[in-house]
């Protein structure tokens, strides 16, 4: 039979992604980019209207669905429940996670009209972080990422240079080091995606870092 | 030769002076010179030769509305063609030459055209259409040869360009007082303000004629105001930077230089960055663009506009004559004669068209002993060596024709003002209509179309208190407009000023009465283009005497300078001979870019490997190392075929192809579309979008789709599985997979909301990948506990299980027309099932192949692919494909299937191709005709869609789509170019295989 299964991120074949260090004192790099550990992803669809739809998502994974456009709920273990279109949102789970979320989601749909899709795979999550994180977004994103205008826990989908990517503002770095945003992409996307952030951020400085929290 | 620096000048540093050349001379200049202010330090007026009849011109004005100065910026790859030297900012090292001009600007050859200027009347290109066609290809030749400017290029750029996006509450154009005061303004509301200055320094006019803003000498003023607006947080100052576009919904295009930018690692950073803003509000204070006055032989180096003039003395420290005569309509070119007699310089006249000025700048002047001689106009100018050497100067009669006897005064420059132009390009952009200004005899903006608003001079209110006063109170308008609270007591800066006289509208000297017409030929309207009053008469009297009309028989600001400074002459001229007025003429539209913008700037960091996006499959660093070579496939990079050190394509796809009939091959189909389809109503969704019927599909079987759009056409086609009870898996082409989504997605939401289905698309979910061959079954079986028996899992079945040790979903089909699988994981596997599959599959001669041996495989077996044998125009009919058209119920395209012309006979058919001659491979594309060589035009019967050599069967194979083919099985056409076109005979698919045992096996 064959070897054990290797399991592979988008950007395991960039060695300064895979073997990047943790996050650099507070202030050192203007921007901080990174491939985020993998987490569990499901794409759910249903009517927020209808009145089995919310608890059902409610009872597998304890969060409320966001009804707010672009907006993302959150529980303290790290799930998130993104909006991403009327009818549509993305939940991350801890990968560790992500099984039970999984069986728990598809036991809690039955009776009513929804679906769940496990999109695990489909995406990778990179980081984009720093004092001037949001200089770099500016050089391929059409949206307004001001304070005023993308808080903390806005999520959008949107083009960043050419690829689709949902964009989520999460928790600022710690000791004011700058906004902190996680950017799903499509795997296929990801290694165009890096090379256009390395060149993005090229004109600031930029550390590449693990993935140090929500394992 | 001596030089022309005075002892001031405000805007340069003469502690850091800079070495350039200019057509290979060298010369030195200082940091905060332009090339224009250095080459005029230096004595240098003569720059450059005009586009159509190559006259020695110079340097004109001092900004973004120079017609005449166009350099050629360096040399080599990194070389910029037709840059103003007015706006070019000196650097230590710049080098540049003149354009248009050969061999050298002193001595030009084709100078002589302006002896044949007769010849070359306006509208002189069109006339060339009507004459005969031999003398046009002549004409055009010439014309192309002797006209046009600096030369392009010819290397990759070596400089990089960046974009940006960026967002507002205001927007503010144009660092002027007005500008100034409405960033302030609005940045102390707390708003975010964008303020965008062309120039490298804020402050515009301010900076040239001073004065006292606030009890502030100007100068401290404007740094006090700029300190202020640094301090403002949400406030960004952007130098250098052009609006040079406003378009719908309050979206600015701006392109900012920055010299000598560098990276975070000292490496050279985007030289220029194009800007995209959405901005709230709008606040225009482009201010003005001066206009002159046109005479005879205006267009000598040694004419200029006054206020440029004044600009190079105060700014530069320059004297561009030393023996100026001044000749003006208005007040303001009286500022440039003291500016001239501060700096010592003897100004010969001020020659005002005005028969009275009473204001106090004009006695200032007189105080000073300068002449000033009302009532009259420099009606012509008289050509010196390398410029002007003298005026003749004519007293107006009432209605401003020169009468009376011509006095000669001796000069070296004629500093020319005949009002300002309010700079409305943004304006009119934006969608405004311009509004004439009877008393400045300009156009200002009229009511505004999109949310802007506008301050100072563009409006025509040239004081400065006026554009103070604009500036603060359009700066707290729009700062309210998006909801910030405006302070009680904000007042605007105080400025005193003494009122200008009026001005008396003035646009061309007309000959004197009774003078010979020939001397007065020379009155330019259009330097760039070379455009006289002349030009623009005749268009007129030919019938262009529409405005737009005449702009384009004449070219009259059609240069890269867009007219700026003589558009309105134009007009002028028009509405004389119409006998109406500028405004009943009306204004050309302007049109983006205001200045021009380098493609560079475009292209920004699209360049290279950032040019588009590129996919890789998870199996993607495995084809790498493989030294595959890659097709795009819409985004997609995928293998093409994977050589053998020494093997050509042909030989590696032979061998490919071989492997997969006769052991195993192994191709990587992550690319495919896949799309999970989930609820009750999925098979009526089904039903709808494929032609085929889907309400039996059990669950485990998989079932074959063509999917048409409303007119019947063959869009995609594809495998459905059905996972579940309400769950399908659909698979599209890889290049269609987000076409098909959106398709299902709009029918769903706009037309069919009552089916209940979910789609999304998993195609990025999992990676694929399909063996294909005799040895599959024994390959699959090392890897997996599925019962892959034929009874167990038949072909068009799927089953779920593990495979290398990951969860999986099999798919017993097959493109190839082998015994297939298609072996679907999640895609962190992706790569370890590919591998593993290798590996496992070594003793059995497992090979992988690409793209392109998979389209032998499936031509073999007559199989098409969407997009290939079909192009929007082909019905599943024309494939043979009626067998999978149900007749029993309702589909997209159904209808469509029963149009008169969708079931004409002799529609194109496909059909196989067999070339009479084995080895012989037909062009894809190639045209179908009867016989060959055949007299031209042949009457086309089709077309090849594929063709290749098959390995498999020793000989070429071609599908085509033959008109009628069907019913022409075993006839003879030729196909090919016209070059070279091969008999082949019709034949019947498949090539390979007719009754499908490989694939049951």
């Amino acid at each position: 039979m064959p070897d054990t299964p290797v399991a592979r991120t988008a950007l395991a074949h960039l060695e300064r992604v895979a073997r990047a260090g943790p996050l650099p004192a507070a202030g050192s790099a203007a921007v901080l980019l990174g491939e985020r550990r993998p987490r569990g992803q499901f794409t759910l669809r249903g009517d927020s209207g209808d009145e089995g739809f919310v608890p059902a998502v409610r009872r597998a994974c304890g969060l409320i669905v966001p009804t707010a456009p672009n907006t993302v709920t959150n529980a303290a273990d790290g799930t998130r429940l993104l909006w991403l279109g009327p009818d549509e949102w993305l939940l991350a789970v801890p990968e560790r996670a992500a099984a039970g979320v999984g069986e728990a989601l598809r036991t809690a749909q039955a009776g009513v009209h929804m679906a769940v899709v496990d999109t695990t795979d489909a995406r990778t999550v990179l980081l984009l972080a720093g004092p001037r994180a949001r200089d770099v977004l500016a050089k391929g994103c059409p949206l307004d990422v001001h304070p005023r205008a993308f808080a903390v826990d806005h999520c959008a989908q949107t083009l960043l240079a050419r690829a689709h990517v949902l964009l989520h503002r999460i928790h600022d770095l710690p000791e004011d080091a700058g906004p902190a945003f996680e950017l799903y992409v499509h795997r296929s996307f990801a290694d165009y995606l890096w090379h256009w952030l390395e060149d993005a951020a090229g004109e600031y400085g930029f550390a590449i870092v693990a993935d140090t929290d929500g394992a | 030769m001596p030089s022309h620096r005075l002892a001031d000048g405000t805007g340069i540093d003469r502690a850091r002076p800079l070495a350039f050349t200019f057509n290979g001379r060298a010369y030195q200049g200082f940091a905060g010179d332009t090339l224009a202010s250095a080459l005029l330090a230096n004595g240098v007026h003569l720059v450059g030769r005009s586009f159509k009849y190559h006259r020695p011109r110079g340097i004109y004005s001092a900004g973004v509305e120079e017609p005449n100065a166009l350099v050629q910026l360096e040399t080599g790859a990194a070389t910029q063609p037709n840059l103003p030297a007015t706006t070019l900012e000196l650097y230590d090292g710049l080098s540049a030459t003149s354009v248009n001009c050969w061999p050298s600007v002193d001595w030009d050859v084709s100078s002589a055209l302006q002896w044949a200027a007769p010849l070359l009347p306006a509208g002189f290109y069109y006339k060339t259409f009507i004459w005969s066609q031999p003398l046009w290809m002549r004409a055009e030749a010439m014309i192309r040869r002797a006209a046009g400017l600096g030369t392009a290029p010819t290397g990759p750029d070596p400089d990089t360009y960046d974009h940006r996006h960026a967002h507002c509450d205001v927007l503010v154009i144009g660092a002027g007082p007005a500008g100034l005061a409405a960033a302030l303004a609005a940045g102390e509301t707390g708003a975010r303000v964008v303020l965008v200055e062309q120039q490298p320094v804020l402050g515009g006019n301010l900076l040239i004629d001073g004065g006292r803003v606030d009890g502030l000498d100007a100068a401290a003023w404007i740094s006090r105001t700029v300190d202020a607006l640094a301090a403002l947080p949400e406030v960004t100052l952007l130098r250098r930077t052009t609006a040079y576009a406003y378009y719908d919904h309050n979206y600015i295009g701006l392109l900012q230089r920055r010299p000598g930018a560098i990276n975070a690692d000292g490496t050279p950073a985007a030289r220029e960055r194009l800007w995209r803003v959405r901005a709230r509000r709008v606040v225009i204070a482009t201010g003005a663009i001066e206009r002159p006055i046109a005479f005879a032989e205006n267009d000598r180096p040694g004419v200029m506009l006054a206020a440029a003039v004044r600009k190079y003395v105060r700014r530069y420290g320059v004297a561009p004559g030393r023996r100026p005569v001044l000749f003006t309509n208005n007040d303001d070119a009286y500022r440039t004669a003291l500016a001239l007699a501060e700096a010592g310089v003897a100004v010969a006249a001020v020659v005002d068209v005005r028969p009275s000025v009473g204001s106090a700048l004009c006695e200032t002047v007189r105080g000073q002993g300068i002449e000033v001689v009302t009532g009259s106009a420099v009606v012509r100018a008289e050509a010196g060596k390398g410029g002007v050497r003298a005026v003749s100067v004519m007293a107006l009669d009432g209605s401003g024709a020169p009468h009376g006897a011509a006095r000669r005064i001796a000069c070296d420059l004629v500093a020319v003002s005949g009002g300002w132009n309010p700079a409305i390009h943004l304006f009119s952009q934006s969608g405004g209509k311009a509004v004439f200004d009877d008393a400045q005899g300009c156009f200002v903006p009229g009511p505004p179309v999109q949310a802007e608003r506008r301050a100072g001079a563009v409006c025509a209110r040239f004081g400065l208190t006026d554009c103070l006063a604009d500036g603060t109170a359009v700066g707290l308008a729009a700062a309210s407009d998006c909801g910030f609270a405006i302070p009680n007591a904000r007042s605007a800066p105080t400025a005193t000023e003494a009122p200008d006289a009026p001005l008396q509208p003035y646009w061309i000297v007309p000959p004197p009465a009774g003078a010979r017409g020939g001397q007065y030929k020379t009155r330019f309207l259009d330097l760039h283009n070379d455009v006289t009053v002349a030009d623009v008469a005749l268009a007129a009297r030919e019938g262009y005497e529409a405005s737009e009309h005449a702009k384009r028989y004449t070219t009259l600001g059609m240069g890269t300078d867009q007219g700026k400074t003589g558009n309105i002459h134009g007009l002028a001229v028009l509405a004389e001979l119409r006998g109406t007025t500028i405004p009943d003429v009306g204004t050309t539209t302007f049109r983006p870019p205001y200045t021009p913008v380098t493609l560079g700037a475009y292209a920004g960091r699209n360049v290279g490997g950032l040019f588009d996006t590129v996919r890789r499959t998870p199996m993607h660093p495995w084809h790498e190392q493989a030294d595959a070579r890659f097709e795009d496939v819409g985004q997609w990079k995928r293998p093409w075929y994977f050589p053998k050190p020494g093997e050509s394509l042909r030989q590696a796809v032979d061998r490919e192809c071989l492997a997969a009939r006769t052991a195993v091959g192994i191709l990587d189909a992550s690319t495919l579309g896949k799309i999970e389809l989930i609820g009750p109503d999925v098979p009526e969704l089904l039903n709808r979008l494929y032609t085929n019927a889907w309400n039996k599909l059990a669950i485990g079987r998989c079932r074959y789709g063509l999917m048409c759009t409303d007119d019947g056409m063959v869009f995609d086609d594809g495998v459905t599985a059905r996972l579940g009870e309400q769950h399908y898996w659909m698979s599209t082409t890889s290049g269609n997979a987000a076409r098909v989504l959106g398709w299902i997605e709009e029918w769903l939401q706009t037309e069919w909301p009552s089916l209940r289905v979910y789609a999304n698309s998993v195609t990025e979910t999992w990676a694929t990948a399909s063996i294909s061959g005799p040895a599959a079954r024994t390959l699959l079986a090392r890897l997996t506990h599925l019962d892959l028996t034929a009874e167990a899992f038949p072909h068009m079945s799927w089953r779920g299980g593990r495979v290398a040790g990951v969860p999986a979903r099999v798919f017993r089909v097959s493109f190839t027309g082998e015994l297939s699988y298609e072996i679907n994981v999640p895609a962190r596997y992706g790569l370890h099932l590919w591998t593993t599959l290798l590996a496992q599959g070594a003793d059995l001669g497992i090979t992988p192949f690409g793209t392109e041996t998979m389209h032998v495989l499936r031509a073999e077996k007559g199989y098409i692919i969407a997009g290939q044998e079909t192009d929007g125009s082909v019905t599943p009919i024309d494939l043979g494909m009626d067998w999978i058209v149900s007749k029993k119920k309702d589909f997209l395209g159904r209808r469509s299937l029963r149009r008169p012309d969708t079931v004409r006979a002799d529609r194109k058919q496909l059909v196989g191709l067999l070339t009479q001659d084995p080895g012989h491979v037909l062009p894809e594309g190639g045209q179908i005709v009867e016989a060959w060589p055949a007299p031209l035009p042949a009457t086309m019967l089709g077309h090849v869609t594929s063709s290749y050599h098959s390995a498999n069967l020793g000989r070429s194979i071609a599908l085509a789509l033959v008109k009628g083919g069907r019913d022409r099985m075993g006839q003879t056409v030729c196909a090919g170019s016209v070059d070279q076109a091969a008999p082949a005979v019709i034949t019947a698919l498949p090539f390979l295989d007719p009754e499908g045992a490989r694939l049951h096996a």
